[in-house]
């Protein structure tokens, strides 16, 4: 584990035997040097935090890598897009494993942002300096309720349109703007063709880019502001 | 910082630039924390990388049981000119579907879910939510008069537009929040209960309504909104 070679990629020295060592390994890594070297005992024991937040990140691995390999077999058109669903069922190899995957992450991470919202909350870990960092998560509870809404209408089946059909007629009622808001999300006064490539849109690259961008505004104020309550 | 006077030497000269500044604040702004006494640390790697690794491990496993036992809905190809009895929205929003049935649409779809969306972004700027101090523990006769008002003003407003579902647990809640005040007995329960801050009755509220009314959007709700059981 001495090799040129190996030392060409990974600048940490194996075997690991001290704690420099250990402490190069975080230090080292892109992936991992966003968190520190060194970690409060308390702050890692699973009573203290129940691991939501890293939970609703793993959520998010799973469902980027997922909608990847969904959108190889998606096309936002109708009738296509509920064909692809069918596709999904009946044709690809483990499609509706695929999608099912999609689905219930997709569900389950709602409840995990929004658990790990609760516990930050009664942990009372919002208050200064941390502020600004619950504030982000706010908005990334709705970026999560948002990517949510938007990749449900996607399989454009009944249950899809409907439901987003009551959304929508929400958006409505917002005081003078309240239309032209629904006109421009729906592309029309209706859902149709517009509205599943704007919510394709929104859902595979607008919202994503948004999300994962706040989620490392999240990490890195978190490091910045001191570790863990 | 605005208040801090910052002793910093300027100098253009990237090469001359110092590797370190020490700022030396005048006084410490009550903005942070004062100082904790040091608490035992342990290694991130491996004591923080082993339980990310495992907990990704679980989440991928757990998801893919689910996902091997449970299908996707799909239901026929969506067709505008039929409307199904009744529509609903995703389960995460239909506590405010539940909401829209009692409520004018401007007040259940937009003002309400914009009030919680403020109320959640300004808590940390509150020096209330920051203290928490048990609801009883300061004037407890005068608390008891303005909560119990506040409290009822609302439940009777519910009470008035039928909203059971709302009002019921606000009853609830309010018996339990005022019980420290009237019985001054040391067990646990009573003693957690009198622990706990105005922001938190307020938190535990919202999330019990929120949970109730998505609860009974989801499950109790069939043909034109009406009340049905799950069984039926
Ligand atoms: C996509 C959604 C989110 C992700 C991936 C995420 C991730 C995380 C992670 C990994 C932590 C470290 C501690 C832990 O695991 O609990 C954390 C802490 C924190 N999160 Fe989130 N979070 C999200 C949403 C939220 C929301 C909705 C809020 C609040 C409204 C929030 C507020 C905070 C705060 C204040 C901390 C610092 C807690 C402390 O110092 O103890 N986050 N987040």
């Amino acid at each position: 584990m001495q090799s040129k070679p190996w030392r060409s990629v990974f600048r940490t020295a194996l075997p690991i035997k001290t704690n420099l060592d250990r402490s190069l390994v975080m230090f080292n890594s892109l992936a991992l040097h966003i968190q520190p070297v060194k970690v409060r005992e308390r702050a890692i024991r699973f009573s203290y935090t129940f691991y939501l937040g890293m939970i609703s990140f793993f959520l998010f691995m799973v469902l980027v890598v997922t909608g990847i390999l969904l959108m190889l077999y998606y096309q936002p058109a109708i009738p296509n897009a509920y064909e692809n669903m069918k596709d999904l069922q009946y044709v690809v190899s483990s499609g509706i494993f695929l999608r099912n995957l999609h689905r219930w992450a997709a569900h389950l991470m709602v409840i995990s942002v929004f658990l790990h919202m609760l516990r930050v909350f009664f942990a009372g870990a919002y208050r200064p300096p941390r502020e600004f960092n619950w504030v982000i998560g706010v908005l990334l509870l709705l970026l999560t309720l948002l990517l949510s809404y938007t990749g449900y209408l996607l399989p454009y089946d009944q249950l899809a349109y409907w439901a987003v059909t009551v959304g929508s007629n929400i958006v409505k009622y917002v005081p003078i703007i309240g239309k032209n808001i629904r006109f421009v999300l729906l592309g029309g006064n209706t859902i149709g063709e517009y509205t599943l490539v704007r919510f394709y849109v929104l859902h595979c690259v607008v919202l994503p880019l948004f999300i994962t961008s706040l989620i490392a505004l999240h990490f890195w104020r978190i490091r910045k502001d001191g570790g863990l309550y | 910082m605005a208040n801090d006077k910052i002793i910093v030497e300027e100098n253009t000269r990237p090469d001359q630039v110092p590797k370190r500044i020490a700022i030396f604040p005048e006084r410490i702004s009550a903005r942070f924390e004062t100082e904790k006494p040091p608490e035992k640390l342990v290694m991130s790697f491996p004591h923080l990388i082993i339980r990310e690794v495992i907990c990704l491990q679980l989440v991928v496993i757990v998801v893919a049981l689910i996902a091997l036992f449970f299908n996707a809905p799909l239901e026929e190809l969506a067709n505008p000119q039929h409307t199904p009895n009744p529509a609903k929205a995703p389960w995460y929003f239909l506590g405010l579907q539940e909401l829209l049935h009692a409520f004018p649409p401007l007040v259940a779809g937009v003002l309400i879910p914009f009030l919680v969306v403020v109320a959640l972004v300004v808590i940390p700027y509150f020096k209330i939510n920051i203290k928490r101090e048990g609801l009883w523990l300061n004037a407890p006769n005068q608390t008891f008069i303005v909560f119990t008002i506040s409290v009822w003003a609302v439940i009777i407003l519910t009470l008035f537009m039928d909203t059971f579902s709302v009002a019921i647990p606000s009853i609830l809640l309010y018996g339990l929040a005022v019980m420290p005040y009237f019985n001054k007995k040391e067990n646990r329960f009573l003693l957690w209960l009198g622990r706990r801050s105005l922001s938190e009755w307020i938190m535990i509220w919202f999330v019990t309504v929120a949970t109730v009314l998505t609860l009974i959007g989801t499950f109790f709700r069939g043909q034109s909104w009406s009340w049905v059981w799950p069984w039926q």
